[in-house]
């Protein structure tokens, strides 16, 4: 059942991530990567972290692919992305050296046979109950230092994204459009 | 029998997958997306490493990853929105102004 869950989940998440990356279209590429995702938590349901497909569901799949699609209004989404590849064998050859150099130091013998567990999994304990103990002692600063982090990002994206938005575009008149845009063309 | 190898090969794999959407594309939108692929395989190897050597550290760096790939997304994103509302484009082949 193992086998078939992880064949089945490894079969349809490298097809959904194929598509997002040879898509032409923004949006089939978003909704693929979507899909791409939920099933990576699948995996990680599977291999029994429980909490990280959890967070993997919320935060990947809720913050950041929502956050993708509320970016779609400020883009021009409809139209099929036009790329000129100018050496489209350049691109296969290094793609696929790559891939093949990568599956070979991975599938190679394990170098670290002697590596020891640093921190084990606690026995008796649920895996939100054991990621809790350790986050919370041994890595405690690089979590704050990780809070920080995202503060500083959320503080950077409402700058960034929401400069010129004191002016709302429904409370101006249409009157002042016409003018603006006639401005605008001279 | 799933053992740590198969899904060492398909992080390797999907990793692969992010590595050619980088090389490929020309649109910075889909930069982004692959990016999040890489992300993703890293975390996958992380989870299969933790599952399998009994560690936990394993999957405490892929809480980390995961915070780190979403400020990644707030502050790109919010790059990306001022670069299109001043240029009206998002293809990289519009941006070489630092040509010699």
């Amino acid at each position: 059942m193992e086998t078939f869950a992880f064949y089945f989940f490894a079969l349809l998440i490298s097809a959904l991530f194929l598509v997002t990356v040879l898509s032409q279209n923004i949006l089939y590429a978003m909704t693929s990567l979507a899909a791409g995702m939920v099933l990576i938590s699948g995996l990680f349901f599977i291999l029994g972290a429980d909490f990280l497909g959890v967070v993997q569901l919320i935060v990947y799949v809720g913050a950041v692919m929502a956050l993708y699609s509320f970016a779609m209004i400020f883009f021009d989404a409809l139209h099929s992305v036009k790329e000129k590849h100018s050496n489209p064998g350049l691109t296969f050859l290094l793609g696929g050296l790559s891939a093949v150099l990568m599956v070979v130091i991975f599938a190679a013998p394990e170098i670290g046979k002697n590596v020891k567990a640093l921190y084990p999994i606690p026995a008796g304990v649920s895996n939100p109950q054991a990621v809790g103990e350790i986050l919370f002692t041994k890595y405690l600063v690089p979590f704050e230092v990780a809070a920080i982090m995202l503060l500083v990002a959320m503080i950077a994206g409402i700058i960034l994204a929401g400069r010129k938005m004191e002016n709302s575009l429904s409370k101006i008149q249409d009157s002042e459009l016409e003018q603006s845009s006639q401005k605008d063309n001279q | 029998m799933i053992g740590l190898s198969h899904y060492l090969i398909l992080s390797a794999i999907l990793f692969s997958i992010g590595l050619v959407g980088v090389i490929r594309r020309k649109n910075l939108l889909m930069l982004f997306f692959a990016t999040e692929i890489m992300l993703n395989a890293a975390n996958i190897a992380f989870a299969a490493l933790s599952s399998y050597m009994h560690d936990m550290s394993g999957q405490i760096f892929a809480f980390f990853i995961i915070a780190v790939a979403a400020s990644e997304v707030a502050v790109g994103l919010g790059l990306l929105i001022l670069i299109y509302k001043k240029n009206g484009s998002l293809n990289l082949d519009d941006y070489t102004m630092l040509k010699g």
